[in-house]
């Protein structure tokens, strides 16, 4: 005789608490300091969380661990199912655009789980953000299992569980200064090399105060801008950008005049507008590549604000390098 | 002025819903609201495209061409000759 239970083995359960360790909040740290991006991963596959029974709820999750930890520790004190996907490390809503989240992976997940016998229910709870790469009525006809869309934050968990009722105020994803702030480093990383090779060379070139303005025009729109994005007048990136670097690019023009009071009045204007035309241009194009770090802007919005501005941006930079090194060649 | 997240694609056809609210549930931007036994277009202007309202609406009620609305993806997809835009910050 064959013994069929060694044909069908259970699938493994994996336990999980809520804690957090310390080990748990480098990992964090590394993540948002961009080291290692995609290697921040989970295990996918179904989790136990506490002492569950066949009546606990399932949370659905991505394999990003901020995600699953976000999960873990909002549902401290309660006992539940996690099954998280394969989302290659991404977070959820990242993961849910590039349909990795998506309807196909979950279905998946639950056979392979064996869900159907873990529980007594026929019920998945995802995260809101989830829904771009998830249609609900799909995952009902294909496994039995009816989604329901949690809040947005992982935070609002225990709100949410005591009616699985989700408040309008829930539901709206927000963009807050904290959310802000800690996505500063994560810019700041993508260009501190280039910001520093161009610093090097302007040193040499233009001198310290050149070398100065455009570490000032990056900060400026890596830094200042996603602190300072809700109160920059009007609605396109690339004009709060503008906008910014101007700011900026203003004690860099005046005090062409204090430093270089025996230069002509044409020699100063040129240097003046150099700063003035050049550091615009660089905030305002790290402006609009904030765009996609943003929980707010479309395809449609963004691709009009890029035909509209960057020519503005290429021609504005051009003309300002130009005018300032005529002046350090020309003196 | 010009307001570029003036206009987008999304587009909605109410004699098409069935009132399961399911694009009010999974809207981060409350694009919609029940108004009876329909959903109604309330701020199309604050949509995002992510496109969670038309995959979830089972009676096609709901068109948006989705997409990434990041202007890093796009330009290196231009730079690089690709089609379609994919975010890769991770």
């Amino acid at each position: 005789m064959i013994d069929i239970g060694s044909l069908t083995p259970t699938p493994q359960i994996f336990p999980a608490t809520s804690r957090l360790t310390a080990a748990n909040h480098w990992d964090h740290f590394l993540a948002r300091m961009g080291y290692k991006r995609g290697e921040h991963r989970v295990e996918p596959g179904l989790y136990a969380l506490g002492k569950p029974t066949p009546d606990s709820p399932v949370f659905v999750t991505a394999n990003y661990t901020l995600s699953f930890d976000a999960l873990r520790a909002a549902l401290d004190g309660m006992d539940g199912y996690i099954l998280v996907l394969d989302t290659q490390g991404i977070n959820v809503w990242c993961a849910a655009g590039k349909g990795t989240f998506g309807t196909d992976e979950i279905v998946q997940r639950v056979f392979a789980a064996g869900l159907k016998n873990v529980v007594n229910h026929r019920k998945l709870i995802l995260p809101q953000l989830g829904a771009p790469g998830v249609a609900a009525h799909e995952i009902k006809k294909r496994t039995g299992f009816k989604v329901e869309y949690g809040p947005v934050r992982a935070a609002d968990l225990p709100e949410y569980l005591k009616s699985h009722k989700a408040s309008a105020e829930i539901r709206r994803v927000q963009f807050t200064l904290r959310d802000r702030a800690t996505l500063i480093p994560v810019e700041f990383v993508h260009v501190i090399l280039p910001t520093l090779i161009v610093a090097v060379i302007l040193y040499f070139t233009g001198g310290i105060v050149s070398s100065l303005a455009a570490v000032t025009a990056v900060l400026a729109g890596t830094v200042l801008f996603p602190i300072l994005l809700p109160w920059l007048p009007t609605n396109n990136f690339s004009t709060k950008g503008f906008i910014l670097g101007g700011l900026a690019a203003l004690p860099f023009a005046l005090t062409v005049f204090i430093r270089h009071p025996d230069w002509s009045w044409y020699q100063q204007l040129g240097q003046a507008l150099g700063f003035l035309l050049a550091m615009p241009a660089v905030t305002a194009f790290l402006a609009l590549n904030f765009t996609g770090s943003t929980t707010f802007t479309s395809r449609t919005g963004v691709r009009r604000e890029m035909f509209a501005y960057i020519p503005a941006m290429a021609w504005t930079f051009a003309a300002g390098i130009v005018l300032n090194l005529v002046f350090v060649f020309v003196r | 002025m010009f307001d570029a997240y003036a206009v987008n694609t999304l587009a909605y056809n109410p004699e098409l819903c069935n009132g399961c609210a399911m694009c009010t549930a999974v809207c981060p931007h409350a694009v919609f609201e029940m108004n009876g036994r329909k959903a109604q277009l309330v701020r199309p202007s604050a949509c995002m495209e992510c496109g969670a309202c038309q995959l979830n609406c089972v009676t096609g009620a709901i068109a948006v061409e989705s997409g990434v609305g990041c202007a890093a993806a796009m330009i290196r997809a231009a730079l690089l000759g690709q089609k379609e835009a994919a975010c890769s910050c991770g």
